[in-house]
């Protein structure tokens, strides 16, 4: 292998694996630990706990928390909010377990020393909303990090993983993982009696808005690189809803967040002359969507659609009237500190072009679509429901064990239990872990194994795309132009046009249609081809080459299920222009898929919506 | 870029390699000081800038919306528990502000061994740790009457 003809094969045996060590793998590793005493417990990250994942940047509210000590609200509440806003098709046994536990979570979060933010007349935690509490949430990050260490027996931080491993005697389980350290470029093996994913979801699958250095500033992490599904459907775990993108109204260009200016701040939008576009588009969204256009609040894609109606005809740019409501320092500086806290680009973009938000409203947009399992969305791995509350089919002895044994999931990974954020993400963790601990335990002398040839096979496809760089680069005289392999910001940028014009990005107005995927679906097997053609300098490019070909697994699945979901159930996330309606006959029901590595097959199938709360 | 080092700050010791969640900050090989490698997967997340003990590391906001002549500053003490920001606008106008970020001293976190063993029976309920104590109600909730569980 050239250069890197030193690299060094490591192996790490451990009894729970944890892959991500954002807030679905601090969870399950602090919960791994308090039920696994004498367990070995492995954390492994690509890049630094203190600050991973989608909250490395901090945060400035907790979206789910029920508040049932002060009997504010109760889990089968939460379960017909996030049903609503996602017109239906959510799995409401996940998520009723969430919003069971979440107040744990939460009030864990504060003792460890979470400063939440509380309400000066009712002594109670701040509401953003109904479902949301404000906190001072910079250090959010560090604070459930430092629990993750304290919990793990071993932190691995800078290794990306590639591959999961199935046991060499009983392929549907899950045996380890597989990757490279991105500092010392070395190999490195996890074997583990149970595996637990909660890696990132997906940004940079679809094109940005943003162009150049912008692209920086997608709303999602650019660090979310689809791990979390592209390593548990390659090791052919059934996945849901993948079809189920999210886009998100933000300011514009900063990607600022808008709840609590809407929600705590009473702020307001219109189009450019003024006027309350939902309230004028509300007759038409009913035509759409029926019933569901009732649903209060109005649907997140119903709020998209009826902006990017607005925008079509016309009467853009949309603004949010910040200047109406700031009129005191203290809702001067909650609205600073939501960004300030997560989203310091948007301070950046209203310093730099003269914005003060006491005077002047800012633009809002509709954002490029992004694949997530936590947020208004529910994509990810079907998963097994909570014992006592779980529909039979929807059961199969462990709690979020997917269809591959020993594979747990938590956080984006999970799909079907929308509006998880945060603190749900962590809560799901911990459920995970626990179920883990009791596989481990359950299993107790009968450890999984990992094919040599198989782990040779794996080393040497991990390590290709520096060969192909090495040999490649000896044909040119310099720079970037190939005949013979591509970067992968090159491959990133293919991805992104082919998904953007082919499968509903912002250039179509999230438009798609069965020609348009089909066609998409022929550039993206020649994509998929070329992968084995990426070109590594180092070792920051190679960690970038397998972020690329999670996000190619991961987009290839997300055509696949948007072309199979004949309907456009949510509108404002992407429209199927050849079944412009919702169809409730038909479509009531989970779109699933299941991947086959050897022969390359996609199995459709669809798995019936169970509604356990009235 | 978004990010960049100023030459005359940075001492080259490594703090923001350590941290960046997109591995792009790196050592330049001749200058030995950190860089930002490559500002399009740079999210402004300021992870560096807080962590640089120099104070050596700046933002300037994306070239294709944000226009020149602003900044937005940081400390961050951790001892003290607070984070402090200057915002300078491209007309000069500034605003300062001062946050909370932690109520507890670091490191003060009860890691989950410390707690009494739990009885390993209750692994096969729903129960997690430290419930249902730390819901702060009675019980955990089962499924409410006005829902049943389907076969």
């Amino acid at each position: 292998m050239g250069l890197f003809s030193a690299t060094k094969t490591r192996f790490v045996d451990t009894d729970i694996l944890v892959i991500g060590g954002g807030f679905g793998g601090c969870g399950a590793t602090y919960e791994s630990r308090y039920w696994g005493r004498n367990l070995k417990i492995t954390l492994v990250e690509k890049a630094n706990i203190e600050r991973s994942g989608a909250v490395a940047h901090g945060l400035s509210a907790i979206n789910c928390y029920m508040g049932m000590r002060w009997g504010e609200n109760q889990p089968d509440e939460f379960v017909r909010y996030a049903r609503g806003d996602l017109l239906g098709l959510v799995r409401e046994d996940l998520i009723f377990d969430i919003a069971r536990h979440v107040d744990s979570t939460v009030h864990k979060f504060e003792e460890w020393g979470l400063p939440i933010m509380l309400n000066p007349e009712t002594g109670r935690y701040q509401r953003e909303g109904r479902w949301q509490i404000m906190i001072h949430g910079e250090s959010y990050k560090p604070i459930i990090a430092e629990a993750a260490r304290k919990s793990a027996s071993e932190v691995y931080n800078r290794i990306m993983v590639t591959h999961l491993l199935l046991d060499q005697d009983r392929p549907n389980r899950v045996a380890g993982a597989i990757g490279f350290s991105v500092r010392d470029g070395h190999c490195y093996v996890f074997r583990a009696k149970a595996v637990i994913v909660a890696a990132g979801g997906a940004s940079h699958i679809f094109r940005p808005r943003s162009i150049g250095e912008g692209v920086g500033r997608t709303w999602y992490a650019p660090w979310s690189s689809a791990s979390a599904y592209g390593l548990v459907l390659h090791a052919g775990a059934r996945m849901i809803q993948m079809e189920n993108r999210i886009v998100l109204a933000r300011f514009k260009d900063g990607y600022g967040p808008v709840g609590a200016w809407f929600l705590l701040l009473k702020a307001y939008a219109t189009n450019a002359y003024g006027v309350d576009y939902e309230a004028t588009r509300i007759d038409e969204i009913k035509a759409l969507v029926g019933k569901y256009a009732e649903i209060t609040p109005l649907p997140t894609c119903l709020r998209n659609h009826a902006m990017l109606q607005e925008i079509k005809a016309g009467n853009g740019p949309i603004y949010m009237h910040t200047q109406e409501i700031l009129d005191s320092r203290a809702k001067e500086e909650i609205g600073w500190e939501d960004f300030l806290d997560m989203t310091v680009g948007q301070a950046v973009v209203w310093a730099s072009q003269n914005i003060d938000p006491k005077e002047k409203p800012s633009e809002l947009i509709t954002s490029e679509p992004y694949v997530m399992g936590s947020h208004a969305t529910c994509s990810g791995a079907w998963a097994s429901g909570p014992e006592d509350c779980a529909p039979d089919d929807y059961q199969w002895g462990y709690n979020r064990m997917t269809t591959v044994e020993g594979l747990f999931g938590a956080g984006d990974t999970i799909g079907g239990s929308a509006h998880k954020f945060s603190s749900g993400s962590f809560t799901e963790g911990r459920i995970a872990g626990k179920s883990a601990v009791r596989y481990v335990m359950d299993m107790a002398g009968n450890p999984p194994r990992v094919d040599e040839t198989r782990l040779r096979q794996l080393r040497e496809a991990i390590f290709k795309p520096l060969d192909n760089y090495d040999i490649g680069r000896n044909e040119i005289v310099a720079g970037t132009v190939s005949p013979s392999y591509i970067s992968p910001l090159q491959g990133l940028q293919r991805l992104e046009k082919l998904m953007d014009e082919y499968v509903g990005g912002i250039s179509t107005y999230y438009v798609t249609n069965e020609p348009m995927l089909t066609r998409g679906l022929e550039l993206m097997a020649m994509l998929r081809e070329d992968l084995d053609h990426i070109g590594a300098e180092n070792l920051h490019q190679l960690q970038r080459a397998w972020e690329l070909q999670h996000r190619v697994w991961t987009a290839e699945a997300v055509l696949r299920h948007t072309l199979y979901r004949r309907e456009t159930r949510w509108p404002g996330y992407y429209y199927r222009a050849d079944y412009p309606r919702l169809d409730d006959t038909d479509w009531h029901v989970f779109t699933a898929s299941r991947y086959d590595v050897q022969s390359g097959d996609w199995q459709m199938s669809t798995l019936p919506v169970h509604h356990i709360v009235s | 870029m978004p990010t960049f080092t100023y030459m005359a700050r940075c001492d080259g010791c490594g703090q923001c390699v350590d941290i960046c969640p997109s591995d792009i900050m790196h050592i330049d090989p001749v200058y030995r000081r950190s860089y930002n490698i490559e500002p399009n997967f740079c999210w402004e997340c300021y992870s560096c800038v807080k962590a640089c003990p120099q104070h050596a590391i700046d933002v300037r906001g994306y070239a294709d919306f944000a226009p020149l002549g602003h900044s937005v500053r940081v400390l961050r003490e951790e001892a003290k528990g607070t984070i402090s920001w200057k915002i300078r606008y491209r007309d000069g106008r500034v605003k300062e502000f001062t946050f909370p970020i932690r109520t507890t001293p670091w490191g003060s976190i009860k890691p989950p061994d410390n707690y009494d063993l739990p009885d390993l029976n209750a692994l096969r309920s729903p129960l997690l740790a430290h419930e249902p104590d730390a819901l702060m109600v009675a019980a955990l909730p089962g499924l409410p009457p006005s829902i049943t569980k389907p076969g």
